[in-house]
C-alpha cells in the first residue's frame, strides 16, 4: 500500500478514535442527564457537578469526529449528512437544550429550576435516541425497508441504555454515600437492556448486511475475531458482579466505569472491523471519498502535533478535578 | 404554495449562523475582559474587581454554553445544507475547519472547566493561564473561521482540477485579500459588542437602584474601551469597504444603491431601492460624497449594478449597511458623551443625569444589531455565489425535500427564540440580584489576592 493509499486508512482510524472518545466521554454526560429525574434535588446538583467541568470539552470530540469526516472524506460527508438529515436536526436540538439547561438551571430564578432540570433530562434523552437511530441507519448503509427501520429503532433504544450504564458507573466513580449506592443500582438496571441490545446488534448486523456476514463468518477470520465477543462477555459478567451490593462502593469504585469503557471499546472494534474499508457501507470506500493527498498530509501533520497536546491537557483538566465531585462554585 | 428547497436551506443556514454569532461575539472579547478584571484585582487588591469578575464569569459561562451548542449545529450545517460545497472545496475548507477544531475548540472547551470551577484547586498563576488560554482559544477560532469566510469572498491561491479545488498556496489562502480587514473589523465588533453589554448592564443596575461597589468600575472600564475602539472601527470599516470595492464591486454598488455607472455619485442617506424598475425611490443624498469616500475624488466613477450580469439583492444590503453604520454613529455619540459626563462626576454614575444612564442602558444589545447587520451585508452581498465568482449557492444545495427543511427550520426557530428570551431575562435577573448572592463576603478577615484559594477550600470543606 502506497502512502497515498495508506493515508485514508489512518484517517479512518482517527475518525474512529474521535467518535469512540465522544461516545465514552459524552456518553457519561448524557447518561447522567437521563438519570437526573430519578434523583432528589441535592443529588441532582451533585450529579451535575460531577460532569460540570468536562461536558463542554467532551462534546468537542463530536465536532472533531464530524470534522474528520468532512476534512478527510468530503465526498462521503454530504451523503451521510443528507441521509441523516432529520435525526441530525433532532440531535442538534437535543444537544442545544441539554447544553444550555446546564447553565440556566443554576442561574435562573429558583422557581424555574425544575423546568430547566426537565429540559436537561429531555435534551439528553433526545440526543441519545437520535444518535442511536443514526448509528442503526449508518451500520446498514442507509438501506431502505421496514426491517432496516426496525433494526435502527432497536439500536435507538439500546444506545441510550448504554449511555445510562456509562453515566451510572461514572457516578459510582465520582460520588459517595446514598447517591453512589443508587447509581450502582441504576447501573445494574441498565445492564440488562444493554446486553440484549448488543446481542441483537451482533446477530442482526450480519443478517441485514451480507458484507458483514462474510467478514465475520469465514475462517480463519472467525477464530481470530473470537476474542472480541469473549472480552465483551467477560466485561459484562464482571460488571454484573461489581455493581451488585457494596462491592463497587469502596476502593473498587473505578472498576465498573473501566469495564463499561471496555464494553464500548469492544463494540467499537467490532464495528470498525465490519465497516472497513467503507465510509458508507457497501457504497463508498474510504479511498473513493478521500480528499487530496496534499490536504491529508497537512492535516495529519497538524493532528500529530495537536492530538497528543489535546490529550495531555484533557488529562490535566481531569487531574484538577480528580477524586469525588464536590459542589461547584464559580471562582 | 411550492416551497423552494434552496431558499429554505439558505434561510435555515442564516437562522442558525445568526443565532450562533450572537454568542461568540460576546465570548471572544469577554474572555479578555475577565482577564483584565482579574488582573486589576490581583494588582490593586480592591474587592469590587473580584465581585465584577465573579458576576461577569457567570455571564461568560452562560454565553459560552450557548455559543458552543449553536456552534455544534453550525459544524453540521455545511454538510446538511450544502453537501456539494465540501465536495468541491473540501480540500481547502476542510483543513481550515479542522485546524479550528484542533487549535481552538479543544483549547477553549477544556480550559473553560478549569477557568470556571478550578479556582482554589489550582494555583493563582495556573488559573490565570487557564483564563488566558480560554480567551486565546476563542480568538483563534475567530481567526480560522474568518479565514474560510474571507476566502469564500475573495478566493485566491487555488487551482481547479476536474471541477475540484486544490490548494496552490496556503499562505495566499490564509492571508487572502479581504481577510486582514474582516478579521480586524470582526474583532473590533466583538469588543464593542461586549463593551456596550458590560456598560449597558451596569447602567441598568444604576437605573434600577441595584448598583453594587463593582458597578462603577465595570461601567468605567467598558465605556472607556468603547470610546477608544469605536473611532478605530469606523476607520477600519471604511478601509474594509474600499477593499471590497476592489474585489466585489457589485456588493458596494448595492450598498450604495448605484444602478447606473456614475461619476460623482451621491451618498444616499435614505432611499427605497426598487429592483423592478432598477432605480431608487424617495432618495435623499449628499451630492458626490459616495464617490469621494470610495474613490477619494469628487468625480470618481462608481460602477453601477446594471453592468453586472449577476448582482446580489439590493434592499437587504442597502438597509443592512445603513443600520450598521447608524449604530456605529450612535456608539460614538453615547460612548464619548458618556465618558465625558461621567468623568465630571468622578465616575459616580448615581450622580450622572438619569437620561445619560438610560441611554447607556438602551445600548446594551446595540452591538448585536450592528454585527448581525454587518454579516448580512457581507453574506447576502456575495449572492448568488457561495464562493465568489466561482460556485453558485444553488449548485451545491442538498437534495433534501423542502418539507424536511421547513420542519427542522421551524424547530430551530422556536428553540432559538425561546433561548434568546431566556438569555436576556436571566441576564436581567442576575444583574438585579444583590452582589453577595454570587460573591459571598468572606467570613472573618478580608479577602486578599492569593488568599481566595484558602477561602475556597474552607468553603468547599
Ligand atoms: C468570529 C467568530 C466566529 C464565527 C464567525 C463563527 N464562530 Fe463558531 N464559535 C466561535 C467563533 C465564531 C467561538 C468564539 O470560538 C465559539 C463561541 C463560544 C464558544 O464556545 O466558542 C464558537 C463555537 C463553535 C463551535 C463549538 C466549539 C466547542 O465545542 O468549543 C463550533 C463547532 C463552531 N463554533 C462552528 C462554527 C461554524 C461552522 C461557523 C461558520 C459558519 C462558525 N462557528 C462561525
Ligand atoms: C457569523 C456570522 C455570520 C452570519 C450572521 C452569516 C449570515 C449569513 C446569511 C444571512 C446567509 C444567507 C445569505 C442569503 O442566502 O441570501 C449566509 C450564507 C452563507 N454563509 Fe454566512 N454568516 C456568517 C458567517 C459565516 C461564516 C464564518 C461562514 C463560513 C466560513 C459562512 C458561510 C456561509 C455559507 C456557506 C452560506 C451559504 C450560502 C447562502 O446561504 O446563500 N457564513 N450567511
Ligand atoms: C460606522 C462605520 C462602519 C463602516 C464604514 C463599516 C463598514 C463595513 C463594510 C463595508 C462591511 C462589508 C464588508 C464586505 O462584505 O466585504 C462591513 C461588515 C461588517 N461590519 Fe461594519 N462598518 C462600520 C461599523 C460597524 C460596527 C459598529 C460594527 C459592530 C459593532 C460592525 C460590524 C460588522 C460586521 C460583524 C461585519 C461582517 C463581517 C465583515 O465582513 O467584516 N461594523 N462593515
Amino acid at each position: 500500500m502506497s502512502w497515498a493509499e495508506f493515508l485514508p486508512v489512518i484517517f479512518m482510524g482517527l475518525m474512529g478514535l474521535a467518535m469512540f472518545l465522544y461516545v465514552v466521554l459524552d456518553g457519561f454526560d448524557l447518561g447522567v442527564g437521563m438519570l437526573l429525574h430519578r434523583a432528589d434535588d441535592d443529588q441532582k446538583d451533585m450529579m451535575i457537578a460531577s460532569i460540570g467541568p468536562f461536558w463542554d470539552a467532551n462534546e468537542t470530540w463530536l465536532v472533531l469526529g464530524v470534522g474528520i469526516l468532512l476534512i478527510a472524506f468530503p465526498k462521503a460527508h454530504g451523503v451521510v449528512m443528507t441521509a441523516l438529515y432529520l435525526p441530525i436536526a433532532l440531535m442538534l436540538i437535543g444537544i442545544i437544550l441539554r447544553g444550555v439547561a446546564f447553565d440556566f438551571r443554576v442561574k435562573a430564578q429558583d422557581v424555574h429550576k425544575p423546568r430547566w432540570n426537565f429540559i436537561f433530562f429531555a435534551g439528553s434523552t433526545i440526543t441519545a435516541l437520535a444518535q442511536g437511530w443514526m448509528l442503526g441507519r449508518f451500520i446498514t448503509g442507509f438501506a431502505e425497508g421496514l426491517d432496516f427501520d426496525l433494526f435502527a429503532a432497536a439500536i435507538a433504544l439500546a444506545l441510550p441504555c448504554a449511555y445510562v450504564l456509562m453515566g451510572a458507573t461514572w457516578l459510582v466513580l465520582k460520588t459517595e454515600g446514598d447517591l453512589q449506592q443508587r447509581a450502582a443500582h441504576w447501573g445494574r438496571l441498565a445492564l440488562i437492556p444493554v446486553i440484549i441490545g448488543m446481542a441483537l446488534i451482533s446477530i442482526a448486523t450480519p443478517w441485514v448486511s451480507h458484507t458483514v456476514a462474510e467478514r465475520w463468518f469465514t475462517l480463519p477470520a472467525f477464530i481470530g475475531l473470537l476474542p472480541i465477543p469473549f472480552a465483551t462477555l467477560a466485561c459484562f459478567v464482571a460488571l454484573w458482579w461489581t455493581l451488585d451490593g457494596q462491592r463497587a462502593l469502596g476502593s473498587l469504585c473505578w472498576l465498573p466505569f473501566v469495564l463499561t469503557v471496555g464494553v464500548f471499546m469492544m463494540g467499537g472494534l467490532g464495528l470498525a472491523y465490519s465497516l472497513y474499508p467503507y465510509v458508507v457501507m457497501d457504497r463508498i470506500t474510504i479511498w473513493q471519498a478521500a480528499s487530496s493527498t496534499a490536504s491529508l498530509n497537512l492535516i495529519l501533520a497538524g493532528c500529530a502535533i495537536t492530538v497528543p497536546t489535546i490529550l495531555a491537557y484533557t488529562f490535566f483538566a481531569h487531574r484538577v478535578f480528580w477524586g469525588k465531585a464536590t459542589a461547584l462554585r464559580y471562582g | 404554495m411550492e416551497l423552494d428547497p434552496v431558499l429554505l436551506a439558505r434561510m435555515q443556514f442564516a437562522a442558525n449562523v445568526t443565532f450562533h454569532i450572537l454568542f461568540p461575539t460576546i465570548s471572544i472579547s469577554l474572555g479578555w475582559m475577565l482577564l483584565f478584571m482579574r488582573w486589576r484585582w490581583l494588582k490593586t487588591g480592591e474587592r469590587p474587581w473580584l465581585t465584577a469578575y465573579r458576576f461577569w464569569t457567570k455571564v461568560f459561562a452562560l454565553t459560552f454554553a450557548l455559543g458552543v451548542v449553536s456552534g455544534i449545529t453550525m459544524s453540521f450545517q455545511f454538510g446538511t445544507n450544502w453537501p456539494g460545497f465540501m465536495e468541491k472545496v473540501g480540500n481547502i475548507a476542510g483543513p481550515l475547519l479542522g485546524f479550528e477544531v484542533l487549535t481552538a475548540f479543544f483549547l477553549e472547551a477544556t480550559f473553560l472547566g478549569v477557568m470556571l470551577f478550578g479556582h482554589g484547586r489550582v494555583s493563582e498563576r495556573v488559573h490565570m493561564i487557564a483564563t488566558f488560554l480560554v480567551a486565546f482559544g476563542t480568538t483563534m477560532s475567530a481567526f480560522w473561521i474568518l479565514v474560510l469566510n474571507s476566502w469564500m469572498q475573495t478566493p485566491v491561491g487555488y487551482e481547479i482540477i476536474d471541477g475540484e479545488f486544490h490548494v496552490r498556496s496556503w499562505m495566499e489562502i490564509i492571508f487572502n485579500p479581504s481577510f486582514p480587514y474582516r478579521f480586524a473589523h470582526m474583532l473590533l465588533a466583538s469588543f464593542l459588542t461586549m463593551a456596550f453589554l458590560v456598560a449597558g448592564v451596569s447602567a441598568w443596575q444604576v437605573w434600577r437602584g441595584k448598583a453594587n461597589p463593582s458597578t462603577p468600575r465595570a461601567l468605567r472600564a467598558a465605556l472607556t474601551l468603547a470610546a477608544i475602539l469605536i473611532p478605530v472601527q469606523i476607520v477600519v470599516g471604511d478601509m474594509h469597504g474600499l477593499n471590497t470595492l476592489h474585489h466585489q464591486p457589485q456588493k458596494i454598488a448595492a450598498i450604495e444603491g448605484v444602478w447606473e455607472t456614475e461619476k460623482g455619485a451621491p451618498l444616499l442617506l435614505f432611499a427605497i431601492p426598487n429592483e423592478e424598475e432598477r432605480r431608487n425611490d424617495y432618495a435623499v443624498g449628499i451630492p458626490k460624497l459616495a464617490s469621494m469616500i470610495l474613490t477619494h475624488e469628487w468625480d470618481g466613477e462608481l460602477k453601477g449594478l446594471n453592468e453586472f450580469e449577476a448582482h446580489p439583492p439590493v434592499k437587504p444590503l442597502f438597509f443592512g449597511f445603513r443600520i450598521m453604520v447608524a449604530i456605529g454613529g450612535l456608539m460614538l455619540l453615547v460612548s464619548w458623551l458618556g465618558c465625558w459626563m461621567l468623568r465630571r462626576t468622578g465616575w459616580q454614575p448615581d450622580r450622572a443625569p438619569r437620561w445619560l444612564i438610560a441611554s447607556i442602558a438602551a445600548m446594551t444589545f446595540s452591538g448585536w444589531i450592528a454585527t448581525v447587520s454587518g454579516w448580512y451585508v457581507t453574506e447576502i452581498g456575495r449572492q448568488p455565489w457561495i464562493v465568489h465568482g466561482l460556485i453558485r449557492t444553488a449548485d451545491v444545495a442538498s437534495s433534501t425535500p423542502a418539507p424536511h427543511i421547513a420542519l427542522t427550520l421551524a424547530g430551530y426557530l422556536v428553540t432559538y427564540v425561546l433561548l434568546i428570551a431566556a438569555y436576556i431575562s436571566v441576564l436581567r435577573y442576575m444583574a438585579e440580584k444583590p452582589s453577595d448572592s454570587y460573591d459571598p463576603a468572606p467570613s472573618g478577615g478580608a479577602i486578599v489576592p492569593g488568599a481566595t484559594q484558602l477561602a475556597n477550600k474552607e468553603n468547599a470543606a
